[in-house]
């Protein structure tokens, strides 16, 4: 088995016996990215040498007996809207294309201090607006298992990553789906924390009351241990919750008799493929053997969430995204006559069609005389699915459903029907919408061969029951660790 | 017809916060050109705001001064507008939920009493500040960016540019009173925007109002006001219409100009602001916030004329001002000496001393306790009004106690009556030029003997004492 083959779990178990260097480690890493990245398209930035160099720092702090934490060492790939001091933080956008922060986002700052290696910046949807990530200005990505299919988005780079072995963790960010759908697509895990778990500072903001950080890994477990790392109050934001973060990992028990999964009859109707809706209640069977009580739940305004989705997100983003205006950093038109035109011409040219779409859709919705019927009633309807989901978990501990509609679909299908496009978040969507915690991991593929994933979603700060049934399923069904290419 | 102005103030005060309202940078003014700034202030993508609890304080303060209801839950709203010295394009403030609302200010205005209601006072983020003269182009300074500001929202209570200066007068005393402003005018502490509509004296409709904004003094306020009141007139007088707009004052051309109208009026787009969270003083936070409303200037002014029969200039002078206000009452507190004397001393010496150096009270060593002692011994005849005047110059400079200086610089009067007599004989026996006069009923050498006395007394004899003596002895010769 290659290096790139194993888990973060057993790479951290190699490095603590010494079997292998964190140096040697990230060797591989980028050995196996220079093998797949031409087909694949993870990256935007690769930073090699800055990745040897603090390989270098962990093996001497190793080799002088310092207590050092489980992944330290280990490669991960950071999606390219987390910003990282002195590395282009493009969000896959012209209007970022050349952008350099001036600091690190929390997250950045946390991955380094626990040691891990940060190979580089992933591919997404622009500002992280899309489902495929056929919106990244910047390049191209494609699905290591077929590479004429979508890798999903907007996290598709570091689901890419992950999926081809580039790295076994990654780290992306989730506003409607944008880590779960990738990870269905790619056929790996990704988990989407409660919100107010890791912190947001300098996450480049798409919708700030959905944006979520959370891991990608190649197992649960993997996840887990990333999401100890990322996970935690800090006080640069203020929606971080501050409360006691238990260790995920030390805490995994795959036992879960008892545990009572609720099917909510809404995501297993129309508009969801046979295939998909199949492999997911074939699932809850493989639950239900290992002692799981199953049963059907009704969730009756999952309907009106992917309207609430799209008003809130993108009232916030026309507002978050008004700050790239040209003058401060980021894309500025070449010529323009006067204050008025700079704005409209590097606006025009620098964002693509889908986040200029967004900007329009949220300007109309807080616009006098639309505020009311379209971004009051959105918010007043949002708490409704709060108050819905919260009724759910008086009697359930976790919720399973589909990922997405459909596998993974081929590279510009859906490109010219937005709306088509914007149907596939439709099992997602209401988890950010409710601010819950939601893993993803694969539970079976289609009749091409392509991944099929299945949707877990818990209890506000309910990522443990997620972690300890996602183990139980990857034990059962042997779906884990799937090296694509 | 005879017109009445009808006038509604927004006054915007920057909080003396020592750091900005988002982040940590300082708010210190006049520091080179963006060097108070970091990833918060400057809007950088993925930078996110936390509340300075220090301003939901000062902001509640000034509520609970001005008798406002105090929205204990409240929240941040963004203004969305786009300009180069908005970074995030967005500004933070209060929209539907202001901190506090529905409060009022007295004051008098020609010793009438005056009452001007608020709407509302919220807090929010300053923008920076365009340069345009440094070379190439235009260059945005952000120093000044997240500079913690209240906006404070009258009722249309205000008729008259005097009434409006009284009411901007009365607003910054009571912010100097609770400590949450600089109120450095020339630093643009305190700003305000004007609407003035007129109405045939009488009515009680409203006219079509006109906004102004760019004022920056008292004086240009008072200025502004007459200006749009009079052009208003004189619109309506010709039979035109008044047009909703807003219109840019510009103080050195005593004139202004449209700067938009009501058609081009733009949509702020307000919608709560995701990044931070509600804000909730609970009642411990509430009460710590009553406990530090100090004695309010009105009150004091009432108190001073009332209670020690000070002019109402005076008491005027004393009260506007928090920290002599301060000393005065803190010396009347001791009980030791005339307050009355107190006040004359602050009135006169102090304020002078101050006005000539340019300085408050804070940035001298002066207490109330030491000036209380100069002027007990004043009163014990210890040390003569002139010598006081001295000692005080110490007392502003130095750290000693009052014996101290009127022992070093030796300033204890001549009290004792021998030798004072003593004094007095021999000014008389080598002047006896004057003596004689005297004799011939030129009385008023008295005053020229009594110097010659303070002379050879080197300034140590009491005065009053040597005026008696030489009376008497000039009396028996």
């Amino acid at each position: 088995m290659e290096l790139y083959q194993k888990t973060a779990a057993e790479l951290s178990a190699m490095l603590n016996n010494k079997e292998v260097s964190a140096v040697e480690l990230t060797k591989a890493a980028f050995a196996r990215t220079a093998q797949v990245e031409d087909k694949v398209g993870a990256y935007i930035t690769l930073t090699e040498e800055q990745a040897l160099a603090d390989a270098a720092a962990i093996d001497a702090k190793r080799a002088a007996g310092e207590a050092l934490s489980p992944l330290a060492g280990i490669p991960v790939s950071v999606k390219d809207n987390i910003c990282t001091k002195g590395v282009k933080t493009t969000c896959a956008s012209k209007m970022l294309e050349n952008f350099l922060p001036p600091y690190n986002a929390t997250v950045t700052d946390k991955l380094h201090a626990a040691g891990l290696i940060m190979t580089g910046k992933t591919n997404l949807d622009e500002f992280a607006m899309g489902s495929s990530c056929e919106n990244s200005a910047l390049q191209k990505t494609r699905n290591p298992h077929n590479l004429d299919h979508v890798t999903g988005g907007s996290s598709g780079g570091a689901a890419a990553s992950v999926a081809a072995g580039e790295v076994s963790i990654a780290v992306g960010s989730d506003t409607g789906g944008s880590i779960r759908q990738p990870a269905s697509f790619c056929g790996v895990v990704g988990m989407k924390p409660t919100y107010g778990t890791v912190s947001r500072y300098g996450l480049i903001a798409f919708a700030s009351s959905l944006d979520q950080i959370g891991p990608f890994g190649r197992c649960v477990q993997d996840a887990a241990m990333l999401a100890d790392v990322l996970m935690g109050h800090d006080k640069m934001d203020s929606t971080s919750v501050p409360r006691e973060y238990e260790n995920l990992t030390a805490a995994i028990n795959p036992d879960i008799r008892g545990m009572k999964i609720g099917l909510p009859k809404e995501y297993f109707g129309e508009g969801i493929s046979q295939e998909v809706s199949k492999a997911v209640l074939a699932a809850a069977e493989t639950y239900k053997q290992l002692g799981a009580e199953v049963v059907e739940i009704s969730l009756p305004l999952s309907k009106y969430a992917l309207p609430i989705y799209y008003i809130l997100s993108s009232a916030e983003a026309s507002s978050n995204l008004a700050r790239f205006d040209g003058v401060k950093y980021g894309y500025r038109a070449r010529d323009f006559d006067g204050l008025v035109d700079l704005y409209v011409k590097s606006r025009s040219e620098g964002f693509g069609p889908e986040v200029q779409r967004r900007i329009m859709l949220g300007t109309y919705v807080l616009s006098s005389g639309y505020y009311d019927a379209y971004y009051k009633k959105a918010r007043a309807a949002q708490r409704a699915i709060r108050a819905d989901y919260a009724r759910a978990f008086e009697q359930i501990d976790v919720i399973l459903t589909p990922v997405a509609p459909t596998t993974a679909y081929k590279i510009g299908e859906k490109t010219s029907d937005p709306l088509q496009m914007y149907m596939g978040d439709i099992c997602t969507v209401s988890v950010n919408i409710a601010g819950l915690p939601a893993l993803v991991q694969p539970c079976g593929y289609d009749s091409a061969k392509l991944p099929i994933g299945m949707q877990l979603i818990g209890p506000r700060f309910g990522e443990q029951k997620l972690i300890n049934a996602g183990v139980a399923f990857e034990q059962a069904s042997g779906l884990s660790n799937i090296v694509a290419l | 017809m005879r017109y009445e102005p009808v006038i509604g103030l927004e006054v915007h005060a920057e909080l003396s916060t020592k750091t900005k309202i988002f982040c940590g940078c300082s708010t210190a003014f006049g520091a080179e050109i963006n060097t108070h700034v970091c990833p918060v202030c400057t809007g950088q993508p993925g930078a996110l705001p936390v509340l300075n609890k220090q301003v939901v304080h000062y902001a509640a303060k000034m509520g609970v001064a001005t008798h406002c209801r105090i929205n204990q839950l409240c929240k941040s709203d963004r203004k969305n507008y786009f300009y180069p010295d908005l970074p995030k394009a967005y500004q933070i403030s209060q929209f539907d939920v202001p901190i506090c609302e529905d409060g009022y200010v007295d004051f008098e205005v020609d010793g009438e009493p005056k009452r001007v209601r608020f709407e509302r006072i919220h807090f929010e983020e300053d923008a920076g500040k365009l340069l345009h003269d440094e070379g190439e182009g235009t260059v945005v300074d952000f120093n000044r960016c997240g500079v913690p500001l209240i906006e404070m929202v009258t009722k249309p209570d205000i008729h008259s540019s005097a009434e409006a200066k009284e009411f901007l007068e009365t607003i910054k005393t009571t912010l100097s009173y609770l400590q949450i402003c600089d109120c450095r005018m020339e630093e643009g502490s305190i700003r305000c925007d004007v609407n003035v509509s007129v109405r045939p004296e009488g009515s009680q409709e409203f006219g079509t109002r006109v906004e102004m904004k760019n004022i920056n003094s008292f004086s240009a306020a008072v200025r502004a006001i007459d200006y749009e009141v009079n052009r208003q007139i004189e619109v309506l007088e010709d039979g035109g219409k008044i047009i909703q707009e807003t219109r840019r004052w510009d103080d050195s051309k005593v004139k202004n100009l449209v700067m938009r109208s009501k058609e081009d009026a733009q949509d702020y787009r307000y919608f709560p602001d995701p990044d931070l969270v509600a804000v909730e003083i609970d009642d411990a936070w509430m009460e710590q916030i009553k406990s530090e409303i100090p004695e309010l200037p009105q009150s004091r002014y009432k108190r001073y004329i009332q209670e020690i029969g000070l002019q109402p200039k005076e008491a005027r002078i004393i009260s506007d001002a928090f920290d002599k206000a301060c000393l005065l009452d803190e010396g009347i507190s001791m009980n030791r000496v005339d307050s009355r004397a107190i006040a004359n001393w602050i009135l006169s010496d102090i304020s002078k001393y101050l006005n000539d150096k340019g300085m408050e009270l804070k940035d001298t060593k002066l207490t109330a306790a030491k000036l209380v002692d100069m002027i007990e011994l004043i009163e014990k005849n210890v040390i003569s009004g002139n010598a006081g005047k001295k000692v005080l110059i110490q007392l502003f400079e130095t750290d000693d106690s009052v014996d101290a200086i009127v022992e070093k610089l030796g300033l204890k009067q001549v009290s004792d009556e021998g030798a004072i007599q003593k004094l007095v004989d021999e000014v008389l026996a080598a002047n006896p030029k004057s003596v004689e006069d005297y004799k011939n009923g030129k009385k008023n050498v008295v005053g020229f003997l009594v110097g010659q006395c303070m002379k050879a007394s080197k300034g140590k004899g009491n005065p009053k004492m040597i005026n008696q003596c030489l009376n008497q002895t000039l009396a028996k010769m």
